[in-house]
C-alpha cells in the first residue's frame, strides 16, 4: 500500500430539523484512486458531499486532508484548499466561452490577459484530451464537454480532491467512454476522485474502492475486487436483494383487450413544442411506453396528451367519447394523471408540506370552494405515505426536505390518489435509488393489473422492456414505429431509435 | 444506555418545545411588542392609561395611547392581509396601495358631497351603501389592473405598480376636479371616528369585521392552499390543474377591496381629503407589517395572523416615538428605521441559521455522548 491517505473524514455528524443526516460517519481518499460513495437516496451521500465542500457546516467530526486538521469554511474555502467539485448539473455559465468559464474567478487584479488564458486554457485542453477550443461559447458544447472543461477548471486550480456527484446522468454511451479516460488520466496523476453515481455498471467499470452508506450511517468501505454487484446492492438496502427478477418480464397481455374502446385515443394530435401531429390509444390496463432519445418529442408527446402544452389540433376520445383537453384541469377531469419528467421543477411544490402535496391534485379536481377538512386530508396523507413507504418525518414536514426518491413517491401519492383511469408516469425512476425504482416498476405493474391504464417513460430501456407491453419510438419529434410482442428487446428498439434497418 | 435516555429525554422536550415557541412566526413580532410595552411603561407608567371621557362632540368615549394605536392601526392592518395574499401568490408587493387609497376615498367623496346634509336616515344609510360599493368596484378594478400586468403581461409587481402608485394620486384630485371638499354630515364621520353612544373607535369593529371575513374566505376556500402553492412553483400548480394567472389577479383584487375599505376610513376620519398627502407611505408600512411577520417576501407560504400583529408592532412603534416630545415629528421615520432594522435582522435567514446551527452542534454533542457511553458499556 504505497498510496496515502489525502484526505480523511472522522465521526462525521450532521443534523437537519428531524432527521439525523449524517451520523458518525467515517471516509478516506487515497492518492491516486476513484472511490465510488454509494448508497440510496437519503442515504447521505450529497450530504458527506456538502459538508466537505463546505456547503453546510459539519456539527460534529474532523476532517483531515493530507495528515493536517482542517476546517472547511464554505466552497471558496474548499476549492482553495485543493477540493473540487463537479456537480450533475452544469454550474457554469453557458454564455461565456470555455477558457472565460476554466478562468473566471480565479484572475487577479482588473486586467487580464484574455490572450494567455486562452493560449493556457488550449494546452491544458489538449493535455486532458478534451477535444474543444478554448474560444468556443460554452453553450454551444455538448453537456460531456461542459462536464469535461468543469472538471479541466478543477484540474488547474491544483485539485487534490476531486468530487464527480452524478456526471454521467445526462450523458451518452461514447461520452461517458470519455469521462472515464480522462477520469484514469487525472488519477495516474495521483489526484484522488471520488464518484458519486446511481449506475453499478460505471461503478465496476472504473472505480477502485467504494463505501457505501445507508440512512445516514457508514455501512463500510470495500475493494471493489471484494463486492461483487449483489453484495453491494443488498448492502445498499440493508436486505437481502434477488434485484430485478421479481418483476415478471412476461405480461398477462392476453387479459387485455385490444379490440375494445380505448380508454384514451388522440387522431392527429397536434402541438406547439415541435412534434409532428400523432395517433395514440392506450386500452384498459395496458402498459406503453414512449422511447427515443432525449429531445426525440417523447415528454412533448405526453405532454400533449396531458394539456400540458397548448394542444391546436386533433381529436381526443376517452373511452370512446369525444372530449376537448385543452388545459391539464381538463385532463385531470377526464381521469389522466400526468407525472412530469422534471420533479423539481414540475413536480414538487418544494415550501409545501408532503400532506399538501399529495393532496393537490384531488384537491384541486374537488374544486377552489371545497376545501378537504384536515382530518380528511391528513387521513389520506397517512393511507399513501404507508401505501407507497414513503420517509418522512411527518406530513408537516416540507416536501423539499425529503430525498429525491421520497418526492417522487409523494408526486406519486398525488397523481394515486386522484385516482386515474389512465397514469403518465413521464421518467418516475429518474435519479432515484435502485430500491425506489424497483417499487415503482412493480407499482405500475399492479396498477395495470387492477385495470388501468399507464404510460411508463424511461431513459432505462432495460425498464421499458420490464414493464411495457407496447413501445411508440420516437425520433425528431414523429413517431417512427411501434413495437410489441417479441420484437420488445433492446437490439430491435435501438435498431429503431436509430433508424436503420437492423 | 437506559440511564442516559431517561436523563436526556425531559430536558430534550422543555428545550424542543422552547424551539417551537421560539421558531413559531408569530415569536418576533409578539417580543417586539412586548419589549415595546415595556418600554413605554418604564418610561411613563401611564402609558398605558385608559379613560372614559366625553370627546369633543360630548358623546363619552374611551380614550389613551392604547386606544389611539389600536384605532389608527386599523388601515394598516386591512392593508395588511391583502399584500400578504399578494406578497404569497406573485412573490412581490404591490407599492401603489397609498394611492389607490386617494382613489378610493375620492370616489366616496364624489359620491357623498353632492348630498345635503339634512337627509333622512334611511337615504343618507343608501348614499353610504352606495359611495362604498361604488368605491369596492372602482379599487377592484384598479387591483385587477395590477394584477392583470403582473400576471399576464409578467411584469414584476413592483414596477408594474409603480404605474399606479405615480399615477394614482392624481387620478384622485381628476375624480373631484382637484376640489377641496369637506362634508358637513356628521353621520358621514362615524365611519372613521365614533358612533354616538358606543365608545369604541368604528376603525376597530371595521377591522374585526375585516378579519373575521378574511378568515371565513381562507376556511371555506383554498385560497390559502393555491396562493401558496402558485407562489412557491407556478408551473407545478399549473401542472396540477390550479390556474396561476387567475390566483394572482384574485390576490390582487382582494388587495383592492381591502384598499377599498382604507380609502372609506380614512376619508370618514377627516370628513375630507388631500390627494397628496392622504394614506402617504402606507405602502412601506403594509410591507414591512408582512416582512415583521415572518413572511417571505418572495411569496409562496404565509402566515396572515403574523402580518397582522406586525401591522399593530408597527403603528405601535410610530405612536410610541410620537409620544416622546423631545423627538423632532420630521426625525421620526429615522428612529422607525432604526427599530425596523433591528426587527428584520433578527428575523432575517442568516439569524434563523445561526441558531439553528448552534443547536445541531449541541444535538451533536449530544449523539457523541450517548454513543460514547453505548460503547463503554458494550466494551
Amino acid at each position: 500500500m504505497a498510496n496515502s491517505a489525502i484526505l480523511e473524514m472522522r465521526g462525521i455528524c450532521k443534523f437537519f430539523p428531524g432527521v439525523r443526516a449524517l451520523e458518525n460517519v467515517d471516509f478516506t481518499l487515497r492518492e491516486g484512486e476513484i472511490h465510488a460513495l454509494m448508497g440510496e437516496n437519503g442515504a447521505g451521500k450529497s450530504t458527506l458531499i456538502k459538508v466537505l465542500t463546505g456547503v453546510y457546516p459539519k456539527d460534529g467530526g474532523e476532517v483531515w486532508l493530507a495528515d493536517q486538521p482542517v476546517h472547511i469554511k464554505s466552497p471558496q474555502d474548499a476549492q482553495n484548499k485543493g477540493i473540487a467539485t463537479v456537480y450533475q448539473e452544469i454550474t457554469l455559465c453557458p454564455n461565456l466561452t470555455v477558457a472565460e468559464n476554466m478562468y473566471i474567478g480565479r484572475t487577479k487584479g482588473p486586467f487580464t490577459d484574455w490572450g494567455f488564458i486562452n493560449r493556457s486554457a488550449g494546452k491544458l485542453l489538449d493535455e486532458l484530451g478534451i477535444p474543444v477550443s478554448p474560444t468556443e461559447q460554452l453553450g454551444n458544447c455538448s453537456i460531456a464537454i461542459q462536464q469535461m472543461v468543469a472538471i479541466a477548471r478543477a484540474v488547474d486550480m491544483d485539485c487534490k480532491v476531486l468530487i464527480l456527484d452524478e456526471p454521467t446522468s445526462s450523458l451518452d454511451e461514447q461520452e461517458v467512454q470519455k469521462l472515464f479516460n480522462l477520469m484514469r488520466d487525472l488519477k495516474a496523476k495521483g489526484v484522488g476522485i471520488i464518484f458519486v453515481t446511481h449506475f453499478l455498471e460505471q461503478v465496476y467499470e472504473v472505480c477502485d474502492r467504494i463505501t457505501v452508506l445507508r440512512d445516514g450511517k457508514l455501512v463500510g468501505e470495500y475493494i471493489i475486487e471484494d463486492l461483487p454487484r449483489v453484495q453491494l446492492v443488498s448492502k445498499m438496502l440493508g436486505k437481502d436483494f434477488d434485484d430485478m427478477a421479481e418483476i415478471k418480464s412476461g405480461h398477462e397481455s392476453e387479459n387485455i383487450d385490444l379490440n375494445g374502446t380505448p380508454v384514451y385515443q388522440a387522431i392527429n394530435l397536434t402541438g406547439t413544442t415541435g412534434i409532428k401531429p400523432f395517433d395514440f390509444e392506450i386500452h384498459q390496463g395496458e402498459v406503453n411506453g414512449f422511447t427515443g432519445l432525449l429531445g426525440s418529442g417523447r415528454s412533448e408527446s405526453v405532454r400533449a396528451i396531458f394539456g400540458a402544452d397548448r394542444v391546436v389540433g386533433g381529436k381526443v376520445f376517452i373511452d370512446g367519447k369525444e372530449v376537448k383537453i385543452r388545459k391539464p384541469l381538463d385532463a385531470m377531469k377526464h381521469g389522466i394523471s400526468y407525472l412530469p419528467e422534471d420533479r423539481k421543477l414540475d413536480g414538487i411544490v418544494g415550501d409545501l408540506s408532503v400532506r399538501d402535496n399529495i393532496i393537490l391534485a384531488l384537491q384541486v379536481m374537488k374544486g377552489f370552494f371545497k376545501p378537504f377538512s384536515k382530518a380528511q386530508a391528513e387521513a389520506f396523507a397517512d393511507e399513501y405515505i404507508k401505501l407507497l413507504n414513503i420517509k418522512t418525518a411527518s406530513q408537516d414536514t416540507p416536501i423539499k426536505s425529503l430525498s429525491g426518491g421520497n418526492q417522487q413517491k409523494v408526486i406519486l401519492a398525488r397523481w394515486l390518489l386522484a385516482n386515474p383511469q389512465y397514469l403518465i408516469l413521464d421518467e418516475p425512476t429518474r435519479g432515484i435509488d435502485v430500491g425506489t425504482k424497483v417499487e415503482i416498476q412493480k407499482l405500475v405493474l399492479k396498477l395495470a393489473a387492477e385495470g388501468r391504464s399507464i404510460t411508463f417513460i424511461s431513459s432505462e430501456i432495460d425498464e421499458m422492456i420490464r414493464t411495457c407491453s407496447r413501445l411508440v419510438v420516437m425520433r425528431d419529434g414523429k413517431v417512427v414505429g411501434e413495437l410489441k410482442g417479441e420484437d420488445l428487446n433492446q437490439n430491435k428498439i435501438m435498431a429503431t431509435i436509430a433508424g436503420g434497418e437492423s | 444506555m437506559t440511564s442516559i435516555d431517561s436523563t436526556i429525554k425531559p430536558r430534550l422536550t422543555i428545550k424542543e418545545i422552547l424551539i417551537k415557541i421560539v421558531r413559531n412566526q408569530l415569536f418576533i413580532p409578539l417580543v417586539a411588542l412586548l419589549l415595546l410595552v415595556i418600554f413605554n411603561l418604564a418610561t411613563d407608567p401611564g402609558f398605558f392609561k385608559i379613560a372614559l371621557e366625553p370627546n369633543s362632540d360630548g358623546n363619552l368615549v374611551l380614550s389613551g395611547n392604547l386606544i389611539t394605536m389600536i384605532d389608527y392601526a386599523s388601515e394598516l392592518v386591512i392593508l395588511a392581509i391583502g399584500m400578504t395574499l399578494v406578497t404569497s401568490a406573485s412573490g412581490g408587493q404591490d407599492i401603489s396601495v397609498g394611492a389607490t387609497i386617494a382613489i378610493a376615498g375620492s370616489t366616496v367623496l364624489r359620491i357623498v358631497k353632492t348630498q345635503s346634509p339634512d337627509i333622512s336616515g334611511g337615504t343618507f344609510a343608501g348614499i353610504i351603501i352606495g359611495s362604498f360599493l361604488l368605491c369596492v368596484l372602482v379599487s377592484a378594478i384598479f387591483g385587477a389592473f395590477n394584477g392583470a400586468l403582473v400576471a399576464f403581461f409578467k411584469i414584476q409587481p413592483m414596477v408594474a405598480t409603480l404605474i399606479l402608485f405615480t399615477a394614482g394620486r392624481s387620478i384622485a384630485a381628476w375624480i373631484n376636479n382637484n376640489d377641496n371638499i369637506s362634508i358637513t354630515d356628521k353621520r358621514f364621520s362615524y365611519f372613521g371616528n365614533f358612533i354616538p353612544g358606543i365608545a369604541v373607535p368604528t376603525p376597530v369593529f371595521i377591522t374585526i369585521l375585516c378579519l373575521i371575513v378574511i378568515a371565513i374566505v381562507l376556511k371555506v376556500t383554498n385560497l390559502r392552499l393555491y396562493s401558496q402553492a402558485v407562489g412557491i412553483n407556478a408551473s407545478s400548480s399549473r401542472l396540477n390543474g390550479i390556474n396561476p394567472k387567475m390566483i394572482k389577479l384574485l390576490t390582487f383584487v382582494i388587495l383592492g377591496i381591502c384598499v377599498a375599505v382604507c380609502g372609506f376610513i380614512k376619508v370618514s376620519r377627516t370628513s375630507s381629503i388631500t390627494y397628496s398627502v392622504i394614506a402617504n407611505n402606507i405602502e412601506m408600512d403594509a410591507i414591512l407589517a408582512v416582512a415583521l411577520g415572518g413572511n417571505n417576501l418572495g411569496g409562496g407560504k404565509f402566515n396572515l395572523s403574523a402580518s397582522v400583529l406586525g401591522a399593530y408592532v408597527i403603528q405601535f412603534l410610530t405612536t410610541t416615538l410620537y409620544k416622546f416630545k423631545e423627538i423632532d415629528s420630521s426625525s421620526i421615520s429615522a428612529y422607525k428605521a432604526v427599530v425596523v432594522i433591528l426587527l428584520i435582522i433578527i428575523s432575517s435567514p442568516f439569524v434563523r441559521k445561526l441558531f439553528e446551527d448552534a443547536k445541531n452542534k449541541r444535538e451533536a454533542a449530544r449523539t457523541e455522548a450517548v454513543n460514547a457511553g453505548a460503547g463503554k458499556e458494550t466494551v
